[in-house]
């Protein structure tokens, strides 16, 4: 009928590739990064001109404590928004279509399917993002200089605060990525994501001091800021020290979603 | 050729697959025949390793379907629910799927013009018609070139043309010597299709049995009824070798009476009778004859 197929085995490396091409051929994906990366350059223009015009600030503290990195990189708030959502689709936009039963029929030891989704995501975020962060850097700090507020990518802690940002990021995706591949559905997984960051904190917070004190730098968003941040909290945990915490969150979820993908019927 | 031995799933406490044995053998158009409900899809997500049996196993060409190298050259499937994610171009959906097993994108590209879906290779799926969907799924199966075909209603949505399409590609397959189980609820469908019968109702195994074979011995004369009184001649003409069964216009078929018996007896109880003709069993009502007793949700009779 036609020309014979050329079958080889099935290699982690053809599953990555296989998992790169279902990743940018999605208008999700698109739409997503897209989305990301002009919340960063959107708000690394807007947040330091609107500092500018009103420099200096009246409480003399607030230009003490003044963090000309964090002030350019507001827009990572944003964009962890869109990327945590598309770590989640990435997984359960397979289970919604029916599209996970073809991927594993292709690849019946399933786990590759795993840590493949897992690094495609983690490396293209990063390689989007970093250099995202570190133009959004650059444009604040240009905007800025005209206060002579500004810093160098060269001051210590900026280089690690700016790339920070974007290890940050590609954290949340493998949050998102591994909640999606445990739950198995979009919005619960968002749900989750989202009450883990953001809701989780706030319940903390209300509990006495000594025990909000106690959990409160555990928590992901809290363990993960340092990384990102050019004077960290000394309430909480150090930049990479946090930044391993948070990640644990990640690993967590990935690896139970491992043997839920092993048990589990498709 | 696949293997099953024993097979059992359970969801819950409802038994889907119920100790299935069978082999499908290569070189044959095996027909997995039943009616909706029955099993047929479960046992094939079984064959590829997507669901896990409770008890006992299946095999293909000798090993667990994951236990294969290379498994998109052993098996290739069409799933009954579509497995294509909606946003992707059918072009892009097939390549990822061959990027796993190192199949050439030459290889893709001349699957969506065997399977017609040159035009519309690179448009989203979402706006795919069932048929479309089908073709797609077919391409998805023939990528690996396997030596085993698993497809679950793969004439669902096809027109005439692709149904004719698929029977010439599945004989094509079998008689080059491969492996070939279709499935479908549709006896009069498997009659033209398959050489070979795999029944099943309730999620047992009913028959195994040649096509031929199965055609001649359920070719148990029937005759037509057409009564004032259905329910009352059912009652008089029913015992346990006798099968009244109604029929969509309002009358009976009758299984294992002759007209004469049948006129006699409707006779002695002052029934009046409208018609009365013998007609040779359809393939269709020999099918529900057989998986009558097994039917998950059965309408009720008069």
């Amino acid at each position: 009928m036609t020309a014979p197929a050329v079958v080889q085995r099935v290699t982690p490396a053809r599953v990555v590739l296989s998992e790169w091409t279902k990743l940018r051929t999605l208008r999700s994906t698109v739409m997503s990064l897209l989305a990301a990366i002009v919340f960063v350059i959107g708000f690394s223009i807007l947040v330091p001109s609107v500092i500018r015009a009103h420099w200096p600030p009246r409480d003399p503290r607030d230009a003490l404590n003044f963090d000309p990195v964090g002030v350019s990189l507001v827009g990572g708030f944003f964009a962890q928004l869109a990327i945590g959502v598309l770590g989640v689709l990435i997984v359960t936009g397979e289970y919604a279509t029916g599209m996970i039963r073809a991927t594993l029929a292709a690849v019946p030891a399933r786990l590759p399917v795993l840590w493949a989704k897992a690094l495609v995501y983690a490396v293209t975020v990063l390689v989007l993002m970093i250099p995202t962060c570190v133009l959004g850097f650059f444009i604040g700090q240009s905007i800025l200089s005209s206060k002579h507020i500004e810093t160098s990518f060269g001051h210590p802690g900026v280089a690690r605060a700016v790339i920070g940002s974007a290890l940050y990021l590609a954290g949340i995706g493998l949050l998102g990525l591994g909640l999606g591949a445990l739950l198995r559905n979009t919005a619960g997984a968002i749900s989750t994501l989202f009450g883990l960051l953001f809701v989780v904190p706030v319940v903390v917070h209300f509990l006495p001091a000594s025990w909000s004190d106690a959990i409160g730098k555990y928590l992901p968003s809290n363990a993960g800021q340092g990384i990102y941040s050019l004077h960290p909290d000394s309430t909480q945990l150090g930049p990479w020290t946090g930044f391993g915490v948070f990640l644990l969150y990640a690993v967590v979820a990935l690896v139970l979603a491992g043997v839920a993908l092993v048990r589990r019927d498709a | 050729m696949i293997e099953a031995h024993g097979l059992t799933k359970r969801y819950g406490d409802k038994v889907a697959v119920d100790n299935l044995s069978f082999v499908v053998r290569p070189g044959v158009v095996t027909g997995f025949l039943g009616p909706n409900g029955a099993g047929k899809s479960t046992t094939m997500r079984l064959i590829l390793g997507l669901d896990r049996p409770t008890a006992g196993s299946v095999t293909v060409n000798g090993k667990p379907y994951r236990a294969h190298a290379a498994p998109m050259h052993e098996v290739g499937a069409l799933l009954e629910a579509r497995a294509v994610h909606t946003g992707r171009s059918a072009r892009n959906h097939l390549l990822a799927l061959a990027q796993t097993s190192g199949i050439p994108t030459s290889r893709v590209d001349e699957l969506i013009d065997v399977v017609g879906l040159h035009d519309v290779a690179r448009k989203r799926v979402k706006g795919f018609s069932l048929g479309m969907g089908q073709r797609l799924g077919i391409a998805t199966a023939l990528l690996g070139d396997p030596s085993t075909l698993v497809l679950d209603e793969p004439v669902n949505g096809l027109d005439p043309e692709g149904i004719r399409w698929i029977r010439e590609l599945l004989k094509e397959r079998a008689s080059g010597g491969r492996t070939v189980l279709v499935s479908s609820h549709l006896m009069s469908e498997m009659a033209q299709t398959a050489d070979h019968l795999l029944v099943v109702g309730k999620g047992r195994l009913i028959a195994d049995v040649g096509v031929k074979e199965f055609i001649n011995s359920a070719g148990r004369n029937l005759v037509r009824v057409r009564t004032t009184d259905p329910a009352g001649l059912t009652k008089v003409l029913k015992t346990p070798d006798v099968t009244v069964t109604p029929s969509a216009d309002g009358a009976l078929s009758v299984a294992g009476l002759s007209t004469d018996q049948i006129g006699i007896a409707a006779g002695k109880a002052g029934i009046t009778l409208l018609e009365l003709a013998a007609q040779a069993a359809s393939l269709e009502e020999a099918f529900m004859e057989l998986t009558h007793d097994s039917l998950e949700f059965t309408g009720t009779s008069a």
